[in-house]
C-alpha cells in the first residue's frame, strides 16, 4: 500500500497550493462572504479551476476526464482546506462526478459528464432527511407513473444545492423508512418548477440548501442506476466523500495549526513568548500528533479507493473519524492559544473552527463512523 | 523475473530450508549473550542459521557480519518470515540501540570488534545511562571515569539498569569532562560487566517481575579504546541511540494492536470483550460504551500502525525517524489505554494477582497491565517525548 504521493500526485498539489495561494487566499473567501455573493463562490474561479482539469479528476477519460484517481483529487482537496477556498469542487467533481460515473449509464454519463469536467455543470447531491446523517432514512418518495416518476419529499444540508444545475435525488421507490432497500436515485433538473430550493445560511459560509420536491416530475430516463437497488453505489460513493471531506478537514487542521504555531511563536506575555509556556507546548505536540494519525489514515484511504481494496469502507469511516477527531481539537485549541484575539472576527482561526465543525457533520460525524466500524469489523 | 523477484524466491526456499519447525510457532525469543538460555534445541539452532547469514540483523551491512540487505529486501525478508510464522532469532539492545549507534559513530575497529559479536547474539548488552539523582534530566549524570594508563576507571551507580543482572556488557554514559558544561563532560564507554568492579541489585517492580537494577561502579575498568564517539562527546551519540531505543518501543506498543494492516476483522480487545460483556442480538459487544471505547481504540490503533509504516516509507533504512519521539508518546500512552481497557472488559477477572480462580491468560493480562505503566517513563518519560516535539520538531521556544 502506498502511503505518500508519488511523483505525478505530488506534483498535482504542488500545482494546487500554488494556484490557491495565489488565486484564492484566505482574503478571497472573506470577500465572497462579505459581498453575500449569490452563488457562494466565484464563478470565474470555478472556470480557473476546471481549466487546470479538476474537476474532471475522478472521470474517466472515455467522457473527457482524467481518470487521475483520489491521490490526486486528495492532494487538491486539502490544500483547498488550507486557503478555505469555496467551490463546487467537493459537489460536483467528487459526489457528482462519482454518482454519474458510478451509477449512470451510457447515455448519461455522456450528456452529463463531458460537460462537468468542462466547469459547464455543477450538480448537488440530495440525500439527507434529518439533523444527523442517515443515508437509509429515506422517506421522500418517487412513484411510478406511466414513463415518469413523481417525486415527493423535503432534502436538508444539500451541498451547493442552490447554485448546482443538475439535483441528484434519492427517493424511496419501495420499502419503509431505513431499508436500505428500495432507495433510487433520480437526476432532477434544477429549473423543474416544482423544486423549491430555500439557500441555508450556514456559519462556516458556504453553500448548503434546503430542497423541497413537490410532484417533481422526472422521465425515467432520469433515473440513474438500478430502480429499488442504489444503496449500494450510495455507499460506495459515500465512502469516496467522506474520504474527500477528510482530506479537506486535514488541509483545514494543518493550517490552523501553522497560524496558531507561528502566533506561540510571536506573541509575548510575562516578558516571554507564549509558546514557551509548556502548558501550551505539551498541547501542541499533542495536536502534531493527532495530525500525524490524519495523514496517514486519509493517505491510505485514498489509496485504498484508487487500488479498489475490500476494506475501502472501513478505512473511509476510520479517515473520516481521524479527521473529525483532529479537526475538531485543533480548531478549539488555536482560537484558545490566540487569546481574546482567537475569538475575533479579524483572526483567521475562527473560520477554520467554523468549516470545522460543518464539515465535521458532512456524511457522518465521529461518533457516527466509529459505530460504523465497529460494525464493518464484526462486533 | 526481477532482483527483488529472485531475492524473494531464494529467501522463501532459504527459509523453507533452514527454518526449524519449532521456530515456525510463537514463542519467546532468545537474547543470547555469554551464557544464553534456549527454551529449545531448535532456537539455538535457528540463532545460528540467522546469525551465519546475518539476517538477525538483516540491514547491516555484511563486513561488520549484517546481512547487507536493502531496505526493500528486508521487507521482503520480513514477510517471508511472517508468512511461516518465523520467530525472530534474536533479540537485544545490542541490535535495536548500540548497534545503530556504533555504526554511525564508531571507528572502523570499534565496528569490527563489537558488531559481529551483536549479530551472533555472543553478549548481552544493556544499557547505563540512568542514576538515582538524573532521568528525565540525563545529562546531569555524576558517574566518573577517570584516565588511568590505557584504562578508564569508573566510579558511581546507575539505577533501573534493565537486565543488568544478566547482561555480559553495558554501554554507558559518564562524566569525563567534570569542569565543562554538562552536556559536554560525557562519553559514551562501553564497560564488561564482568569483573570486581561491578556489582548488581534487582528491583522488584509492581508488576512482581523484576527485569532491572541498580549498577554499582567501584572502580571498574575499562580500556580507552572502548570509548566511543570521542572524548566528551558523547552526548550526541546518547541522544541518537535514545532516538533508536524510542522507535523501538514505539513499534512494541503495536504488538497488541493492530498493525496498520487491519487483515484480521475482529481485534484481540473485541474478542476478549464479547467474551467477558456478551454479544447482543446483533453481535455487537453488549456494553455500548464499552463497544465505543474498544471501537476508537481500535481506530487509532490502525492509524498509528499506518503511521509507523508511512514514516517507514519516509526514512532512510537504518537512520532514526524524525518522528521517534511522537510514536515513542503515541505508542507509549496508546498501549496503556489498551490494557485499561481489557480491565474494563474483563472486571474483576483481570483483577486477580495468583493462585486459583482465574486462568493464566487472566493472570498475565493483570501483570501485563502493571507492565505497561513502565511504557510511558522508560526510554524518556512522556511528558520529556512532548518537550522533544515541541522543540525539535515544532521549533517552540525553550
Ligand atoms: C469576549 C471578551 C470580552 C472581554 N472583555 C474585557 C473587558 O471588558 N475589559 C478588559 O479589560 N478586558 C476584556 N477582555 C480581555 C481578556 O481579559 C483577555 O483577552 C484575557 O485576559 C487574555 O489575554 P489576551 O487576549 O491578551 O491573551 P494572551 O494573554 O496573549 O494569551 C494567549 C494564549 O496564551 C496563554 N497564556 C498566556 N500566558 C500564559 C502562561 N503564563 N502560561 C500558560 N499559558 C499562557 C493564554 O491562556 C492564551 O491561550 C475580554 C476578552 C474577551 C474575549
Ligand atoms: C521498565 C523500565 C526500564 C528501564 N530501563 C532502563 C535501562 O535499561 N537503562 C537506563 O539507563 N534507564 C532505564 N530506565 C530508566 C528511565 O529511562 C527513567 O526512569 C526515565 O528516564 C525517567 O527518569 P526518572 O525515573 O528519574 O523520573 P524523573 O525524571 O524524576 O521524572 C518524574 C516525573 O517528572 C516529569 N518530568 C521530569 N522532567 C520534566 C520536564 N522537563 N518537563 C515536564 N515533566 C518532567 C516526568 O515526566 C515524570 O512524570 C528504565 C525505566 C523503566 C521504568
Amino acid at each position: 500500500m502506498a502511503l505518500i504521493l508519488n511523483e505525478e500526485q505530488q506534483s498535482l498539489k504542488d500545482i494546487a497550493r500554488d494556484f490557491l495561494e495565489k488565486n484564492a487566499p484566505i482574503t478571497h473567501f472573506r470577500e465572497i462572504r462579505d459581498t453575500a455573493n449569490e452563488t457562494g463562490y466565484s464563478q470565474e474561479l470555478w472556470k480557473e479551476m476546471s481549466e487546470l482539469g479538476w474537476a474532471g479528476i475522478l472521470v474517466s477519460e472515455d467522457y473527457g476526464g482524467f481518470d487521475f484517481g483520489m491521490m490526486g483529487m486528495g492532494g487538491i482537496l486539502e490544500e483547498t482546506g488550507k486557503t478555505l477556498t469555496p467551490s463546487p469542487l467537493f459537489s460536483t467533481a467528487v459526489l457528482g462526478a462519482s454518482l454519474l460515473e458510478m451509477a449512470g449509464d451510457d447515455t448519461q454519463k455522456s450528456n452529463y459528464l463531458p460537460r462537468l469536467v468542462s466547469g459547464e455543470l455543477t450538480t448537488a447531491f440530495a440525500l439527507e432527511e434529518g439533523s444527523h446523517h442517515n443515508p437509509t432514512n429515506i422517506t421522500t418518495s418517487a412513484k411510478k407513473d406511466r414513463d415518469n416518476f413523481v417525486i415527493n419529499g423535503k432534502k436538508t444540508f444539500v451541498i451547493d444545492g442552490h447554485s448546482a444545475d443538475l439535483i441528484i435525488v434519492a427517493a424511496r421507490t419501495k420499502g419503509d423508512e431505513d431499508d436500505p432497500n428500495g432507495i433510487s436515485l433520480f437526476c432532477v433538473d434544477s429549473n423543474n418548477k416544482n423544486l423549491k430550493v430555500i439557500k441555508q445560511s450556514m456559519v462556516d459560509s458556504r453553500n448548503c440548501a434546503e430542497i423541497e420536491l413537490k410532484n417533481v416530475t422526472v422521465s425515467k430516463n432520469d433515473l440513474l442506476g438500478d430502480l429499488h437497488n442504489a444503496y449500494s453505489v450510495i455507499e460506495n460513493v459515500l465512502d469516496v466523500a467522506r474520504v474527500a471531506i477528510a482530506a479537506e478537514m486535514l488541509g483545514n487542521s494543518s493550517k490552523a495549526f501553522e497560524i496558531t504555531l507561528d502566533y506561540l511563536k510571536e506573541r509575548k506575555q510575562f516578558g516571554v513568548l507564549i509558546g514557551s509556556f509548556q502548558a501550551l507546548k505539551h498541547r501542541a505536540a499533542e495536536m502534531y500528533s493527532e495530525i500525524e494519525l490524519t495523514k496517514s489514515a486519509v493517505v491510505s484511504a485514498m489509496n485504498a479507493i484508487d487500488e479498489k481494496s475490500n476494506d475501502t469502507a472501513r478505512l473511509s469511516s476510520l479517515c473520516k473519524f481521524k479527521a473529525c477527531e483532529t479537526s475538531h481539537l485543533v480548531s478549539n485549541e488555536s482560537v484558545q492559544m490566540h487569546g481574546g484575539v482567537g475569538v475575533t472576527d479579524e483572526y483567521d482561526v475562527g473560520l477554520f473552527l467554523k468549516r470545522s465543525r460543518v464539515a465535521e457533520q458532512v456524511f457522518g460525524n465521529a461518533d457516527y463512523h466509529v459505530d460504523r466500524y465497529a460494525t464493518l469489523s464484526e462486533y | 523475473m526481477t532482483d527483488l523477484q529472485t531475492f524473494r524466491e531464494e529467501t522463501r526456499n532459504w527459509l523453507e530450508a533452514n527454518c526449524p519447525p519449532e521456530m515456525r510457532k510463537p514463542g519467546d525469543v532468545c537474547w543470547g549473550g555469554r551464557n544464553p538460555q534456549f527454551s529449545h534445541p531448535d532456537q539455538e539452532i535457528w540463532l545460528e542459521r540467522m546469525g551465519d547469514k546475518g539476517w538477525t540483523c538483516p540491514t547491516w551491512p555484511s563486513e561488520y557480519g549484517g546481512g547487507g540487505l536493502s531496505k526493500e529486501e528486508n521487507k521482503i525478508l520480513q514477510e517471508e518470515m511472517s508468512a511461516i510464522g518465523a520467530r525472530s532469532p534474536l533479540g537485544s539492545f545490542g541490535i535495536w540501540m548500540l548497534g545503530p549507534a556504533l555504526l554511525e559513530f564508531a571507528t572502523e575497529e570499534q565496528k569490527k570488534e563489537h558488531l559481529p559479536g551483536i549479530v551472533k547474539g555472543k553478549y548481552w548488552w544493556c544499557q547505563g545511562y540512568s542514576e538515582p539523582g538524573s532521568g528525565s534530566d540525563l545529562a546531569s549524570l555524576s558517574t566518573k571515569a577517570i584516565e588511568d594508563g590505557d584504562n578508564y576507571v569508573i566510579n558511581g551507580q546507575k539505577i533501573w539498569t534493565s537486565y543488568a543482572d544478566r547482561a555480559d556488557k553495558i554501554f554507558c554514559l559518564v562524566r569525563t569532562g567534570p569542569q565543562e558544561p554538562k552536556h559536554d563532560g560525557i562519553s559514551f564507554l562501553l564497560i564488561d560487566m564482568d569483573q570486581p568492579g561491578v556489582t548488581t541489585r534487582p528491583i522488584t517492580l509492581i508488576s512482581g517481575k523484576s527485569p532491572f537494577c541498580e549498577t554499582f561502579f567501584d572502580d571498574a575498568t575499562a580500556p580507552k579504546k572502548d570509548l566511543v564517539g570521542g572524548l566528551n562527546k558523547g552526548w550526541t551519540v546518547a541522544k541518537r541511540l535514545l532516538e533508536h531505543e524510542r522507535t523501538m518501543i514505539s513499534n512494541m506498543g503495536l504488538a497488541g494492536g493492530g498493525d496498520g494492516s487491519g487483515s484480521k476483522k475482529m481485534s484481540g480487545l473485541a474478542k476478549v470483550s464479547k467474551q467477558y460483556v456478551g454479544e447482543d442480538a446483533d453481535k455487537k459487544i453488549a456494553n455500548p460504551s464499552l463497544r465505543s471505547k474498544v471501537a476508537k481504540h481500535e481506530m487509532n490503533s490502525r492509524a498509528f500502525g499506518l503511521t509507523l509504516q508511512r514514516i517507514g516509507e519516509e526514512t532512510k533504512v537504518g537512520a532514526p525517524s524524525p518522528a521517534a519521539a511522537m510514536s515513542k508518546y503515541y505508542g507509549t500512552e496508546h498501549n496503556k489505554l489498551r490494557y485499561e481497557l481489557l480491565l474494563e472488559a474483563m472486571g474483576s477477572k483481570a483483577l486477580g494477582w495468583e493462585g486459583e480462580g482465574f486462568t493464566p491468560e487472566e493472570l498475565a493480562i493483570t501483570r501485563d497491565w502493571l507492565r505497561t505503566k513502565a511504557n510511558s517513563i522508560e526510554g524518556g518519560t512522556s511528558e520529556v517525548q512532548l518537550n522533544v516535539i515541541s522543540k525539535r520538531v515544532l521549533g517552540l521556544p525553550d
